[in-house]
């Protein structure tokens, strides 16, 4: 959405506890939803709204828990159709502020279809896809995003499917806002929920979330001290691909084929891609950072802002459809519609 | 000098006009229904597509039809089988053979039966020239010929010319039943302005056809079919989709909600969204949605955000929409949902007609989920009946399941519609904003057990619903034993409790007492009607009651059913609703059957009904 961020509502200042409520959170301790909640909780009074104006709704699973343990208006609706949901409400209240909460299940795999199509129609609302590459609430099957061979309950000798690229099938569905986060940064959650929120269009933000129960540190080499320096890739609008403990390894576009550079070791950093999230070519080039951490020579995870153009929105052109053939015809008169074109008296 | 010609007057007459899909019979059919209606006669229309879109030309698979029943009585049904059967070419004679009088009137195109058309209609003898229509009238015209000498001197191609055949069809029935053609000179003007040279053609074909009839020695008889006495007004021709469409708009008009329709197109009931689509200026918001469950979803959506909304579709889209349905039960908000019944199970019968999904309106969810179902009963009708189901839905914070069918969703009839004025107002109003430190709870109740409809944007109402067992008043997620049972029985009680809000059962015609009711529901109304009507002037002691409101059921009619001797039940199923009776009221309905994808014919109903009380 557009609106310039404030501190207040323009009444009383809101503060996270404003969104708390007062059930009890069913996730299980340690999943990493809590830090997700906490850090939408942190950003919604700084966006200037009034809690009575926003609206979150869920589909089914552990994420989509989420309107019940937040004090605005919510609806936690059936398996896969949050965003079928969300793309009615929108069209009737423009005005709202709608978000979706969903899962790698929910919005990948029974709501998939309805997915791509609200991306493609650009209603201004924000995706919120908690992606921890497993069942949780059906108690860890494999799932839309899991790795080949994940051995799983359903799948004791491990997946034949082939997962999803989530960010790749967004911009395939031509999205206009492109974004990856993890439940285990806060700073860059934040971040990411902000400009999600800031676009005006469909945001799809996915973010790896760790489930602990059924599939602990899935995301481990992107999340942990230790590896995060080196496997994940922070984009930042307008500055070289660098990453590695020191920001010593960076990309370089060798034609259309990105590959790693070290700049210790004679590389340029003039020479490294300049990330430019307005550049479908290159968002297209790096969504495809998706090797598994196992595979060798793999590039590294990018994170931030995959892309982000500016389309206008389902919702504003319905609206104005409606204003134009009012401005040309009036206002509809029932009795003239009713009666039709040809009538007739009978005395 | 023509022969002196005979004019024999007529209560009532069927014609069916059929040819292949580009012969322009609905044209044709609609023209001379415009002309019947402004001349006041009574009628009603029925239109026979093909199922595919462009079948082979001159294939049986090809053929559309129209028919017409008009009359100088009171007219409730297209007509059981034509007196007049307009064919232009094999295979329309082919596939409509079965629904002639005998000792009716066809008019061929003998063009039509040449070699290559018979060939194509997979026919292995003329017709026309064998023996096998002896018990018809038949009445031969080389109708492309004709077609194409009255425009010798027209330049226009060969084509152009052959499509105005159907105008010479239309002036040769016009001179038959005796009639002006003011109407179809003015449609004609009105649609070729701008092209002089094919209105000059069709006016001469037109001509043509009267001439023709009016010249020719061989035709000695006319008809006449005089005025229907009908009560006073002004009237339109209507169909049923046409008639859900204008509820709708007026159901938004007078509860002052904006109209939300999220549909995904489907036959028979794509032509609601079509004609919602257009009423922009009514601000009326139509979503095409990806899927039949996208499309009661957003729904859904528009709904909680304050909507009169709505989706429309036929069975096997209401199949994919029975989970959102029983979301919309738990979330207690208003929606309507528009079923357009066709031939089932699967794709089934797309273009022919069925009450099969009542059912599936009752019973077709996971667990307990009553729905309140209301059901329309003619093409006009259809208006009333969505009026009403959008009333119920909002006055009562419910989903509503209208029930309609292809065969009145397709058929007009003339309809003296109401004005606005005369339509009821539907009373709502949304939950007021809540004071700083009052709780709102949206699960609080007033007499009808239904719910604040409390949208976003509203201060002090923040709350969060969903699909998981909610505890009473608080609407908060409840697991309890308890709760769960009371939650069950309260949604149901709260379907009962709609009878109290809707008009007792009436009786449509018959005594109030007697050997026997026949009780119907949606589209069999008109042929019921015109049976029972018949045999009461034969002296049968029977009566006709027709629902309206099919769950809950109106308070009296345990009653009335219980003032008959008999209960017959005719449905387009293999017994639905004679099953609902039975379980309910423990009397021994009877029922009777079609399921063909065709409607009943008056005559069948007159003749079970017979039976049965021989």
């Amino acid at each position: 959405m557009a609106e310039t961020l404030t501190a207040t509502n323009g009444e009383v200042a809101l503060t996270a506890k404003d969104f708390a409520t007062d059930q009890e959170i069913r996730w299980c301790p340690g999943c990493g939803d809590y830090s997700i909640l906490k850090q939408v909780h942190t950003i919604l009074p700084q966006l200037g709204l009034k809690q009575e104006d926003i609206v979150f709704i869920s589909g089914i699973g552990c994420s989509s828990r989420f309107p019940y343990y937040t004090e605005t208006f919510g609806m936690h609706s059936i398996h896969g159709r949050a965003t079928a949901v969300a793309s009615g409400l929108k069209a009737a209240r423009p005005e709202l502020s709608v978000w979706i909460v969903t899962g790698d299940g929910d919005g990948l795999s029974i709501g998939g279809n309805h997915t791509i199509h609200l991306l493609r129609r650009n209603f201004d609302v924000n995706i919120l896809l908690f992606n921890n590459e497993i069942y949780g609430l059906t108690k860890g099957q494999y799932s839309p995003t899991s790795p080949e061979n994940k051995v799983a309950k359903s799948t004791p000798f491990g997946s034949i499917d082939h997962p999803f690229n989530p960010i790749a099938l967004a911009l395939g569905a031509d999205a206009t806002f492109v974004a990856r986060s993890m439940d285990r940064d806060p700073a860059h959650l934040q971040n990411m929920l902000l400009r999600s929120y800031k676009h005006a269009g469909s945001s799809f933000l996915e973010i790896y979330q760790n489930c602990n129960i059924f599939n602990d540190m899935a995301f481990e080499s992107y999340t942990e001290k230790s590896t995060k320096k080196d496997e994940a890739l922070f984009m930042v609008q307008g500055q070289p691909l660098v990453f590695g403990a020191n920001n010593e390894k960076g990309i370089k576009l060798d034609g259309f084929k990105p590959v790693i550079v070290n700049l210790e070791e004679g590389a340029s950093k003039d020479d490294l891609w300049i990330h430019d999230e307005h550049d479908m070519v290159k968002a297209n080039i790096i969504s495809r950072f998706f090797d598994h951490v196992d595979v060798e020579g793999h590039l590294p995870r990018p994170f931030g802002v995959f892309y982000q153009t500016s389309r206008p929105t389902y919702e504003a052109m319905m609206a104005e459809q409606i204003n134009e053939v009012i401005k040309a015809k009036g206002e509809g008169k029932l009795d003239k519609l009713i009666a039709g074109g040809e009538t007739w008296v009978i005395e | 000098m023509a022969l002196e010609t005979t004019t024999h007057d007529l209560e009532e007459a069927v014609i069916k006009f059929a040819g292949d899909s580009g012969d322009g019979m609905q044209l044709t059919g609609t023209q001379f229904t415009t002309n019947s209606a402004l001349f006041g006669n009574d009628l009603g229309t029925f239109p026979d597509f093909p199922a595919e879109i462009r079948a082979p030309i001159g294939t049986v698979a090809g053929v559309s039809g129209f028919q017409l029943h008009f009359g100088s009585k009171e007219i409730f049904t297209p007509g059981d089988i034509c007196d007049v059967l307009v064919v232009m070419n094999s295979a329309a004679l082919k596939s409509n053979i079965r629904n002639i009088k005998k000792g009716g009137i066809i008019i061929a195109n003998t063009a039509g039966f040449d070699a290559k058309n018979l060939k194509l209609a997979n026919m292995t003898s003329n017709a026309l020239e064998d023996d096998s229509l002896s018990n018809y009238t038949v009445i031969k015209i080389d109708v492309t010929r004709m077609t194409r000498e009255a425009l010798t001197d027209i330049q226009l191609g060969m084509k152009e010319k052959d499509r105005c055949k159907n105008m010479f069809v239309l002036g040769f029935l016009y001179w038959m039943f005796n009639r002006e053609m003011d109407n179809t000179i003015k449609f004609l003007n009105d649609k070729f302005g701008k092209k002089p040279e094919v209105l000059e053609a069709n006016l001469r074909v037109l001509k043509a056809g009267y001439s023709y009839g009016d010249t020719t020695e061989q035709f000695t008889t006319r008809y006449k079919v005089e005025k229907a006495v009908m009560p006073a007004g002004t009237y339109r021709s209507i169909m049923g989709n046409q008639a859900t469409a204008l509820g709708l708009v007026a159901a938004s008009k007078k509860s002052g909600l904006p109209l939300f329709l999220g549909s995904y197109p489907i036959t028979p009931a794509s032509d609601i969204l079509h004609d919602l689509a257009k009423y922009k200026s009514f601000r009326v918001k139509t979503f095409q949605a990806e899927d039949e469950i996208a499309a009661i979803t957003s729904a859904i959506g528009a709904a909680f955000g304050g909507s009169l909304a709505v989706t429309t579709t036929s069975g096997p889209g209401m199949a994919l929409k029975t989970e959102a349905l029983g979301l919309a039960t738990v979330l207690e908000i208003p929606l309507v949902i528009i079923n357009v019944q066709r031939g089932g199970p699967s794709t089934g019968l797309p273009t022919k007609t069925e009450q099969a999904d009542l059912f599936q309106a009752y019973y077709g969810r996971n667990g307990e989920c009553p729905i309140p179902i209301v059901a329309a009963q003619s093409p006009s009708d259809c208006f009333n009946a969505v009026y009403e189901a959008c009333r119920i839905s909002v006055q009562h914070m419910i989903p509503v399941i209208l029930l309609t069918d292809g065969y009145i969703a397709n058929g007009a009839e003339p309809w003296r519609f109401p004005k606005e004025s005369e339509l009821e107002e539907i009373k709502i109003e949304f939950a007021k904003p809540m004071a700083e430190g009052e709780k709102f709870m949206p699960y609080a109740r007033d007499e009808k057990l239904s719910r604040p409809w409390a949208i976003p944007g509203t201060k002090g109402l923040e709350h969060r619903i969903g699909g998981l067992e909610k505890q009473n008043i608080t609407g908060n997620i409840s697991y309890e034993p308890e709760n769960h049972e009371f939650m069950v029985k309260l949604r149901e009680e709260k379907v009962e409790r709609i009878a109290n809000y809707i008009p007792e059962q009436k009786i449509d015609s018959g005594p109030a007492k007697g050997k026997l009711l026949v009780l119907g529901w949606g589209g069999t109304f008109g042929a019921i009607k015109a049976a029972v009507k018949d045999l009461n002037e034969e002296g049968f002691d029977i009566a006709h009651a027709h629902l309206r409101h099919m769950r809950p059921f109106p308070k009296n009619l345990g009653e009335i059913l219980n003032n008959y001797d008999k209960v017959l039940i005719p449905e387009i199923n293999n017994g639905q609703l004679v099953k609902i009776i039975r379980d309910k009221y423990f009397i021994d309905a009877m029922a009777y059957n079609k399921i063909q994808g065709l409607p009943f014919f008056k005559s069948e109903l007159m003749d079970k009904i017979r039976e049965i009380l021989k």
